[in-house]
């Protein structure tokens, strides 16, 4: 496929930076990762609006929430095992609780954090932060949906998690400034299953629904990227016409988007589905196009599982 | 610094013993809650409340206020009677303390009229401060931010890093306190986890470190003053406390840490022992 590659995390900064101009009570917080989260970027058009705490991720939290009561609007970023994994009782009861005006956008979730290893691939990020109370989660698919999330989430009141990868991803959608929060999007139509996807998994999902046309099969693709609340209509939607759900996510498949997906299915219209993503395992060192083949999250991955999911009766 | 009239130093030992007889009938109303550690702070919020903060209790929500961040969340019954008697909200409501429908939370939560930070899991309070304070860098605007700490509760990490953190951004306009009472749920503090020389690991955290009797009145509102004199450091009272103070069998017993009176007994006692303190002040 044709896309154009872009660093997500890149277009996070310059977001940063743009929104930076318009608000003045926006603050910015990282725990010394800010030149890998481009929060650095930030940090050199607004030095006096940028507090770079050093290694203190739960400090970071709690400064957040002081920030925000005062008035701010306060990102923070760090790696997402950091970020909601170091600091999620400071996240549960300084920010979620209170429901302060915090944006939590952390890099580098799931496995495609590559060489670094199970330390710092964070694959239950997106659990956690379903969890609380007051926590809205969003997962962008491409670069120019993070530019419409981050302008959107700094535009509403209260706590957001914004989950990104440090990979490059390829621009699905085009650039402009509408973000339909809590509603999902048809990325590919179809009618024999539908594959609902989260970030990067998206793309690949795209790829295998190509490969799959070839053999008959055709797949409907789900851009899911308000993981809470979810786009109920559409789970339902989805389930009645093409009769079978398969998830696929950068994320352990318990407590991930699969289990969103799932309670949907069996509260309102149960169909077959499987959850595809990391299996309950954590991961291991490798380059991340490596990785994904290796966990069956890359294209020829979904693919069989399409079809694996194509063989039960409906 | 101008000698503080005897008028007021009684005023505030008397606000101190109103806020410890509350504390006495919240818990004991509720069946539950923390009367030590509300009691050991009973001066702290006394000063704080009645002379030392810039606060408008017809106006919760002033930009310019002081800021004060109970860390130790679970002394609520006495911020919140503190918070009453100031006249943030009635003072019947008190009563209510725990109850289904009240907004008054087992801890301190942002719906309480005058409540700065939601507290309850201990060692994020002085982190939320330092965000209050680094704030009123930015705005440049004057308020100072107290956050009262316990000793107990200084045994989490995070603390250190707040502590760290505020004496790295130079800020003057916080004045942390620590209720050193002594006693946490389960012990002595010492026998958990060693605290001292409390004193020289704060003044080597960057802080001015003051050492005071936590129940003298008139050594809180002068620490603070001298706390308020600093050009480029954050400030820490270390208030040596009683845990339980004012009840005599409360008084240095980790059981009362998280205990109510156990008994009619018990709470008559309390009762009339905040009595006669209170005819000896």
């Amino acid at each position: 496929m044709n896309w154009e590659y872009e660093s997500p995390r890149k277009a996070y900064g310059e977001t940063l930076v743009e929104l930076g101009r318009e608000m003045d009570n926006l603050v910015v917080m990282d725990a010394d990762l800010s030149t890998s989260t481009k929060t650095a970027m930030f940090g050199n058009a607004f030095p006096d609006r940028f507090i770079n705490v050093g290694l203190q991720e739960q400090n970071m939290m709690g400064i957040a929430a002081g920030l925000a009561t005062t008035g701010k609007v306060v990102f923070v970023s760090s790696f997402a095992v950091f970020a909601t994994g170091r600091a999620y009782d400071q996240i549960r009861q300084s920010i979620a609780y209170p429901k302060l005006n915090v944006k939590i956008v952390a890099t580098h979730g799931g496995v495609t954090v590559g060489e670094d290893g199970a330390s710092h691939q964070m694959i239950e990020d997106v659990g956690l932060m379903c969890g609380l109370p007051n926590m809205r989660v969003i997962v962008p698919v491409d670069s120019n949906e993070v530019r419409r999330v981050i302008k959107f989430v700094a535009s509403e009141n209260g706590p957001f998690y914004v989950r990104l990868t440090r990979t490059a991803l390829p621009n699905l959608t085009e650039n402009d400034d509408s973000f339909h929060f809590g509603k999902a999007t048809i990325m590919r139509d179809g009618s024999d299953i539908t594959i609902i996807a989260m970030g990067i998994e998206v793309s690949y999902s795209l790829m295998a629904a190509e490969m799959l046309s070839k053999e008959g099969i055709d797949a409907r693709v789900i851009n899911m990227s308000t993981i809470k609340p979810i786009d109920k209509d559409a789970i339902v939607k989805a389930a009645r016409e093409t009769g079978r759900i398969l998830t696929v996510e950068d994320h352990n498949i318990y407590n991930g988007l699969g289990s969103r997906v799932a309670e949907v299915l069996v509260e309102n219209y149960p169909v077959p589905m499987r959850r595809h993503g990391m299996k309950d395992v954590f991961g291991v060192s490798g380059k991340w196009n490596a990785l994904l083949e290796h966990y069956g999250l890359d294209a020829k991955g979904i693919a069989n599982e399409v079809r694996n999911l194509m063989e039960v009766k409906i | 610094m101008a000698e503080v009239p005897q008028y007021k130093i009684r005023e505030l030992r008397l606000k101190a013993n109103d806020i410890r007889r509350w504390v006495i009938e919240m818990t004991w109303r509720a069946k539950s809650g923390h009367p030590g550690g509300s009691l050991s702070a009973a001066e702290i919020l006394s000063v704080l409340y009645f002379h030392e903060l810039r606060i408008d209790p017809k106006n919760p929500d002033w930009p310019d206020r002081d800021r004060f961040v109970l860390s130790k969340g679970h002394a609520s019954p006495a911020y919140y009677a503190a918070l009453a008697m100031r006249g943030f909200f009635p003072e019947d409501e008190l009563l209510n303390f725990r109850k289904l429908g009240s907004f008054l939370q087992g801890h301190p939560s942002l719906i309480v009229p005058g409540v700065d930070m939601c507290t309850g899991s201990l060692g994020q309070g002085l982190s939320a401060a330092v965000g209050m304070a680094i704030a009123a860098k930015m705005d440049n605007r004057d308020y100072r931010v107290y956050a009262l700490l316990g000793d107990g509760e200084i045994q989490e990490g995070a603390v250190w890093e707040a502590a760290m953190c505020a004496s790295t951004h130079s800020l003057n306009n916080l004045i942390a306190i620590v209720d050193r009472n002594m006693i946490q749920l389960d012990d002595f503090t010492d026998r958990m986890v060693k605290l001292d020389p409390l004193e020289e690991k704060w003044h080597s955290f960057g802080w001015n470190v003051f050492s005071i009797n936590g129940h003298d009145v008139r050594q809180i509102i002068y620490a603070l003053e001298e706390a308020k004199k600093s050009d480029n450091k954050p400030s820490v009272v270390i208030a040596h406390t009683v845990k339980g103070k004012g009840v005599s069998y409360m008084e240095n017993s980790p059981k009362y840490h998280g205990k109510p009176p156990q008994n009619e007994e018990e709470y008559k006692t309390a009762i009339r022992e905040l009595e006669e303190a209170r005819r000896g002040i």
